[in-house]
């Protein structure tokens, strides 16, 4: 058994799905609206419902200031990218549209437009990209056509952890009058990302992974120009606002914020957002920790554990997750063996990503996955490298 | 002598009150007075005399309100 492990007895390498531990601050937020305040924000006028309202506008304003974004309205929080994306291209895409994707998203983005082109609302083009799971610009230039309303990339891969020229993607959508959707669920507090210079209209993020906010919680960032009457409500109902009428309110962002929302998420969230965005070098030395990490992990297995192979690319920034197999052992095998002899959490499969595996041919069977966080350590990569390098061996120890 | 602005989101509100805070203007949410809207939420309290400067910054901002009411 390995020793010195941490976070109560277990190295915790699935972040990728949500990241764990959680700051002790964002825990502490939770708990106080829960003990404290847990009033229904915007319900009423009272004292506590006041205090629960504040809170989430601090946290819109905080997921505003991440994103680079003026108007914190336009920050419309939901369960999750999930919901966001769902609310995105369902609310953007009509009858007779193109719509443009790639084949590294998450089955998030992939169903909800697959099911658009089923019933016959949509078209579909769905761009590939290369073994390296890495998109060409000009390939999406070139699948556009006069009825191309939308172009929606996963900016970071859950997959491989390659992170897309959004940027150079977005400005083809500016040139050409296209809304670009973009979901950040993996990179939303590990890229830095700017609303504006990366041109992007709409992005979904989630807020219990690179943010390390608690589960059930995300939402859909509008960017300040973007003309937000051309997306549909996903959902009608109560918001607190012009409770005389039964028409739903057209202003951000009580037209997509119908029903009370998960408050105790959202003030866990907002602890989670400044966390990060108050850690020394932001951002940006968040992506180049993570990069060290999986360059690490990298080069230590691929040096140790034998018939490693490794679909994730050492040579490009990544937010460090990691696609890999131990080609004599089958990946659910490895993870069995990684959880129940090691203490070592990972994730096997296709991890909802059918085509991103088709893409970087692991499909059907899928990959081993390692998502790090902030608060991984080489000292538990090097553990996680010996238990690989005994599975490799056959050992049972 | 003091008003209130009303705003129709208490989403709104709250930013207003954000904002007019971060510019030194003095004001408090209270419950929105019932003779002056049937809205069961908030609104902002503001002095008489900075009714006005809080009119600039709420449309600084394109922070939407209802109206200012002196009280």
């Amino acid at each position: 058994m390995l020793k010195d492990r941490t976070h109560g007895g277990v190295i915790y390498f699935d972040n990728a799905a949500t990241s764990f531990p959680k700051p002790q601050c964002v825990t502490d937020a939770v708990i106080r609206y829960m003990t404290q305040i847990g009033a229904n924000p915007g319900r009423s006028g009272h004292k506590m419902a006041i205090e629960a309202g504040q809170i989430v506008y601090k946290t819109r304003k905080s997921i505003a200031t991440l994103f680079g974004l003026r108007n914190p309205m336009h920050v419309i929080f939901t369960s999750n990218a999930t919901e966001a994306l769902n609310l995105a291209i369902k609310g953007v895409l009509e009858k007779g549209d193109h719509a443009v994707t790639s084949s590294m998203e998450h089955n998030s983005t992939i169903r909800p437009l697959h099911e658009m082109e089923k019933d016959g609302t949509i078209s579909l083009s769905i761009i590939q990209a290369d073994k390296t799971g890495i998109l060409d610009p000009q390939k999406i230039r070139r699948a556009i056509t006069t009825k191309t309303k939308a172009i929606i990339i996963n900016h970071a891969s859950n997959v491989i952890g390659c992170i897309q020229p959004i940027r150079e993607i977005g400005k083809i959508c500016r040139e050409s009058g296209i809304i670009f959707i973009v979901d950040c669920a993996q990179s939303a507090g590990v890229v830095p990302i700017d609303i504006d210079r990366d041109n992007i209209d709409i992005l979904a993020f989630a807020g219990h992974k690179g943010l390390y906010g608690p589960t059930g919680t995300g939402g859909m960032v509008i960017s300040d120009g973007f003309d937000f009457k051309r997306i549909k409500p996903l959902k009608y109902g109560g918001t607190g606002s012009f409770s005389d009428k039964i028409e739903q309110p057209d202003f951000l962002p009580d037209r997509f914020e119908s029903g009370t929302l998960n408050v105790a998420g959202l003030n866990g969230l907002l602890a989670g957002s400044k966390y990060i965005q108050k850690r020394e070098g932001g951002i940006e030395r968040i992506l180049e920790h993570k990069t060290e990490l999986q360059n690490y992990f990298i080069q230590k297995a691929e040096t140790f554990v034998k018939d490693f192979y490794c679909y994730s690319s050492s040579q490009l920034p990544s937010t460090s997750v990691i696609a890999f197999k131990i080609n004599s052992y089958s990946v659910s095998e490895t993870t069995q063996i990684l959880s129940d002899r090691y203490g070592i959490m990972s994730r096997q499969g296709l991890h909802c990503s059918p085509l991103a595996h088709k893409t970087i041919g692991t499909f059907p069977e899928g990959t081993l996955r390692f998502g790090f966080s902030i608060f991984n350590k080489k000292e538990e990569i090097d553990l996680a490298v010996q238990a690989l390098k005994s599975v490799s061996e056959g050992k049972r120890t | 002598m003091k008003a209130v602005i009303l705003f129709h989101s208490t989403n709104h509100a709250i930013w207003a009150e954000d904002e007019l805070k971060s510019n030194n203007i003095v004001c408090k949410m209270i419950s929105v007075p019932r003779h002056l809207s049937s809205d069961c939420g908030y609104c902002v309290q503001i002095d008489t005399e900075d009714k006005e400067k809080a009119t600039d910054i709420l449309n600084t901002n394109k922070i939407e309100f209802e109206k200012i009411e002196t009280l």
